[in-house]
């Protein structure tokens, strides 16, 4: 130790500047990776397709369109009564995700989710599986007609994303 | 690194795949001559310019479509929308231009230090194997943006090879997969331009390797007598291509971001419009000197045969320099003629940026001939006839005895001695 002490004033002014200069190295490589990884999120024209307006006039009880929505599908179901009667009578108890219709579609007749399964994002076929809703056929979730999960590997319901009716036919979406 | 290199665990990896022990033997203990001056700082540097080029040319096939109908916006989009993309698309395009000024300042070092004589020929070829591949590359890039730049220089450099006799034609449509330059062109040149970088990888390794066997050439251009005649590569050369590094990223971001379209050209800025023809095409300024012997040259296949030949002769230079001196410091002569060289290239460069007209041909024809007949007749004559000035013992001789500067080096490397 002593001994170290001894050539201590070079030792250390040299050791002073090999630290600093790779300091100031780490410090340029962490700016010059940033543009790197930024450049990859989404750019302002992906961005600035964030919403859209659906028109419903079209689709008659019973229905449903698939549309595109920042690259996803959106599923818009006109409800039939007995749709939305079975959908409102299932106990919450029985739910995976427990969520209860009247919040997943304040306008009962139409329900809006993302088309996306929760489990590993495959999009899940219409008027299929044991709950008369949807069903996964990647891996077998089925999905009742709130679109909420009742049988297989899907953690949650399906996503409804924010929406608000422009007027008695017109929806915008996001 | 000898202590990282003891290590329990290094040791075992090193012993299956020895990268360990590889990177101690080629960057860090790696014997370099003790006096590589900062003309030697151009290899490292070109290096560097070739990893911006890939790390920034793949952040743009990110987001670049190679379809006539897309490329332009889709340039005007990276420009525009892309996070940064402004940033990486002007730093590809002047990376470009600052590749090829640090890859002519390195062969001119080459040129003034002989470096390409024996026992260096190969490396040198692989050098200007390496300067060919950078030229298709740097083309076949300037097309992909499509504009009316893109598109002409696309036009008149592939129109070359129909001046090839009998064939020609049919190389031309070859080239171009189709009658005329359309969307196969502009498909393959993307897939190729994003091809050959990664070839030019290939080239720098067998150059580094070729190197590595021979050991760099150094300002006084005479062989190493011993030991005494290298230090370590790191941490001398390391630190000093880091310094060069610096100063050459410094330079390259004044341009970057105060002058980005400096070295380009406005017409680029017009979508490829297959049916107009900008009033005045020139190449971007690294090609100049070549384009002004294509035109210095009456007839079309003799001007393609003699643009040709001004690289073409490079490859026989080790033998057209008839002098067994390397280093120009030691031949007053030929140091003379070197100059005149850089300056007739110079002129050259000049001849092609103007248009061809009243004295530019004169110039650019007389400028041509200058340059063959340096190459052909002045260098093997000036070998035989010049007498070279007394060479040093070794390289560590000068260095060792020399003035104050180099007594100070002994008296801290005695020192240094001491303390060890």
């Amino acid at each position: 130790m002593a001994e170290h002490e001894l050539v201590a004033p070079e030792e250390t002014r040299r050791d002073f500047l090999y630290v600093a200069t790779g300091a100031v190295a780490a410090v340029g490589a962490a700016h010059a990776a940033w543009p790197f990884i930024d450049q990859m999120n989404p750019a302002a024209d992906v961005l600035a397709l964030s919403s859209i307006e659906v028109d419903l006039s079209p689709i008659e009880p019973g229905q449903q369109i698939t549309v595109k929505w920042r690259a996803k599908p959106v599923f818009i179901r006109h409800r039939t009564e007995a749709d939305i009667a079975e959908a409102r009578a299932a106990p919450l108890d029985d739910l995976k995700d427990p969520e209860a219709d009247e919040e997943r579609a304040p306008r009962p007749e139409w329900l809006i989710m993302v088309g996306v399964c929760t489990h590993l994002g495959c999009i899940p076929l219409a008027d299929q599986g044991e709950f008369g809703g949807w069903f996964c056929p990647c891996h077998g979730s089925h999905y009742d007609t709130s679109g909420r999960i009742r049988k297989g590997p899907a953690p949650e319901n399906l996503t409804v994303p924010d929406y608000v009716f422009v007027d008695d036919t017109t929806v915008a979406i996001g | 690194m000898e202590g990282f290199l003891n290590n329990g665990l290094v040791r075992w990896f090193d012993s299956r795949l020895p990268v360990f022990s590889y990177v101690n033997e080629h960057l860090v203990v790696y014997p370099a001559p003790r006096n590589l001056n900062y003309a030697w700082n151009f290899g490292s540097l070109a290096g560097l310019a070739l990893m911006i080029q890939i790390a920034t040319g793949i952040v743009l096939a990110m987001h670049y479509t190679p379809h006539v109908d897309t490329a332009f916006d889709s340039v005007e989009h990276i420009m525009r929308d892309v996070n940064y993309g402004w940033y990486f698309r002007y730093m590809h395009a002047n990376g470009a231009s600052f590749f090829f000024i640090v890859v002519y300042l390195h062969v001119f070092r080459g040129l003034y230090y002989g470096s390409y004589k024996a026992p260096r020929e190969v490396l040198w070829w692989i050098g200007l194997a390496i300067l060919l591949a950078m030229m298709g590359t740097a083309f076949m890039g300037y097309v992909l943006p499509w504009g009316q730049m893109s598109f002409w220089a696309a036009t008149v450099i592939t129109k070359l090879f129909g001046a090839i006799p009998w064939v020609g034609e049919s190389v031309v449509n070859w080239l171009w997969g189709g009658e005329g330059i359309d969307n196969p062109t502009l498909n393959r040149f993307y897939a190729l331009h994003f091809l050959l970088p990664f070839a030019i990888v290939g080239l720098v390794v067998l150059h580094l390797w070729a190197l590595h066997h021979k050991k760099s050439n150094n300002p006084l251009g005479i062989d190493y007598k011993g030991p005494q005649d290298f230090i370590p590569f790191h941490p001398y050369y390391t630190i000093k291509d880091a310094f060069g590094a610096g100063v050459f990223l410094i330079v390259f971001s004044i341009f970057l971001f105060y002058a980005p379209n400096y070295m380009g050209h406005p017409d680029n800025y017009i979508p490829a419009d297959p049916l107009k023809t900008p009033p005045h095409i020139v190449p971007e300024w690294y090609f100049l000197p070549f384009y002004a012997i294509l035109r210095a040259v009456p007839g079309k296949l003799d001007g393609v045969i003699v643009m040709g030949l001004s690289i073409g002769i490079l490859f026989l230079l080790p033998w057209l320099d008839t002098s067994r001196v390397r280093s120009a410091t030691f031949r007053p002569v030929f140091r003379w003629f070197y100059w005149i060289l850089v300056l007739d290239i110079v002129v050259l460069g000049f001849c092609g940026a103007n248009p061809p007209e009243g004295a530019w041909i004169d110039i650019g024809r007389a400028a041509t001939a200058y340059y063959f007949v340096h190459f052909l007749i002045l260098l093997p004559l000036i070998g035989w006839f010049e007498r070279p000035l007394p060479l040093p013992d070794s390289i560590a001789k000068p260095v060792l005895s020399g003035g104050p500067a180099p007594a100070a080096a002994i008296a801290r490397d005695k020192a240094r001695g001491e303390r060890r």
